[in-house]
């Protein structure tokens, strides 16, 4: 999967649990949770999402290293390489 | 004959705007089966129907705006006739002429709206207003409710001309927002106004219950983790089997015990303003389950569609604002209900424990309770249950008491 259309995975997953984002609106550096209202239940459901659209499993530990959209699409990248 | 009328969703809600509908007629429905989807101030509803039957006629048509109680479908009983119910439906049209007024508590099937237009009363309430097909599409291409265009063609039907008039001075759509806040102002100024409440506090130390939690978490995949809300709603839950009066309705100066513990779940919505969906008989569930029927509720009521029976059938209501920061909750009764029980956001504080003073996870647990059914002392056992429960996780993971 290209970089692009994993984005594209990241940003419809989103946009299920966010239907109200923009993803023009979203800066990718900028810590994803202070511009979507994703409480913890929101963000677990992300992740289940993630999972099975593209079957990564994200272990608990690793929740830190996901702060920024950037930092979600080149984790999910590691993991499917 | 069963009349399926519009159902109340909710102590704000008074009417609704019928979006769509499941079925048609001809078809056979059952208990629990969602048969259209209908618009409240804070949502659009699945509504759910509570008798089985064959649809035989739909009298609402979509986008019509009709008070809480309006017959929205006719269904045929198991065996029943079309001659037989076409008879019922004279009997009790010829009932509601006859009567001076409707009774306020069951409103009449519709407005009288072809009155205006000359037909008689009698028909106007209980027949289906005449509308041309033209009438009908251009209706729902703009937007208009036909229960609110007056028909000027033959015998009163609704005309093309009717609903571009009506149209053309139409009000704005309502503004959901707007509509959101007036509906829980009516609720909670209903709230402030009748139940006299009382508000108690607790911290509870949470190292044993997010402790267990860590260990189980990194053994799982994300699709079997859980949140810490989940043991906080099941120890809730527990301890309201033990102290029954603050989980059921007061209803007509009397309090009604819930049929289970069915946990109205504070979810705030994307559009701002909250909803309190229930998940049922949350004491008899283990964790994993919860856990996936508090995600699915909270997906589904961020993404606005939840269900009916949801919206009535909480019988207290969980607030968990400690993820916007603040420590203590100082909850407003959701009426009919008799308590809420909120938490706050988990600290590490200072907690003396053994003597010693350790650094520990701590929330504030709060509860505020209806005064004409419960009092402080057994309020305070309430909320010390919770706290105790919380010490034993691993005992809150069993399905059954």
């Amino acid at each position: 999967m290209d970089e692009t259309a994993l984005r594209q995975a990241v940003f419809a997953t989103l946009r299920r649990i966010a239907p109200e984002v923009a993803p023009a609106e979203l800066a990718p550096d900028r810590p994803l949770r202070d511009q979507v209202d994703l409480d913890s239940i929101d963000w677990l459901n992300f992740l289940l999402g993630l999972h099975d659209a593209l079957g990564v499993e994200i272990p608990e530990t690793d929740y830190a290293a996901l702060v920024t959209l950037d930092d979600v699409v080149a984790y999910l990248r590691a993991r499917l390489a | 004959m069963i009349e399926f009328r519009l159902p109340s969703l909710g102590a704000e809600m008074d009417e609704g705007t019928l979006l769509e509908w499941k079925v048609k007629p001809g078809d056979h429905v059952r208990k629990g089966d969602v048969v259209a989807v209908v618009d409240t101030s804070k949502s659009a509803i699945d509504v759910e129907i509570w008798d089985e039957g064959t649809i035989y006629e739909l009298v609402l048509d979509v986008q019509e705006t009709v008070p809480v109680g309006t017959v929205m479908a006719r269904l045929l009983e198991p065996g029943e006739t079309p001659e037989h119910a076409e008879e019922e439906k004279r009997k009790r049209a010829a009932a509601v002429a006859g009567a001076p007024t409707p009774s306020p508590a069951v409103p009449a099937a519709r407005a009288p709206v072809a009155a205006a237009a000359g037909a008689s009363p009698a028909a106007a309430t209980e027949d289906r207003q005449r509308v041309s097909p033209a009438a009908r599409k251009l209706a729902a291409e703009v937007g208009v409710a036909l229960a609110q265009v007056a028909g000027t063609g033959p015998d009163g039907t609704i005309t093309r001309d009717d609903v571009a008039r009506s149209a053309a001075t139409k009000v704005p759509p309502k503004d959901r927002w707007s509509e959101m806040r007036r509906a829980i102002a009516a609720a909670m100024a209903r709230s402030k106004r009748e139940i006299p409440h009382y508000y108690l506090a607790t911290d509870i130390p949470l190292a044993a219950v997010t402790r267990w939690l860590a260990e189980r978490n990194e053994q799982r995949s994300v699709t079997g983790r859980v949140l810490l809300a989940v043991p906080l709603l099941k120890a809730v839950a527990r301890a309201l089997v033990r102290y029954p009066e603050f989980n059921g309705h007061f209803r007509d100066g009397a309090f009604v015990p819930g049929g289970g513990v069915h946990l109205g779940v504070a979810i705030s919505l994307r559009q701002g303003g909250l909803i309190a969906p229930a998940i049922r008989d949350v004491d008899a569930m283990d964790i994993d389950e919860l856990m996936r029927r508090l995600a699915d509720l909270v997906a589904r009521a961020r993404a606005l569609t939840l269900r009916s029976s949801e919206m009535t059938d909480a019988t207290i209501t969980v607030t968990n604002l400690g993820e916007q920061g603040v420590e203590l909750v100082q909850g407003v009764i959701y009426p009919p209900q008799v308590a809420l029980v909120g938490f706050g956001k988990v600290t590490v504080r200072p907690w003396v424990e053994g003597g010693k003073v350790v650094a520990a996870p701590v929330v504030t647990a709060s509860l505020a309770a209806d005064h004409r059914t419960s009092d402080g002392r057994r309020g305070a056992l309430l909320l010390a249950e919770i706290a105790r429960l919380l010490q034993d996780p691993g005992s809150l993971d069993e399905a059954a008491r």
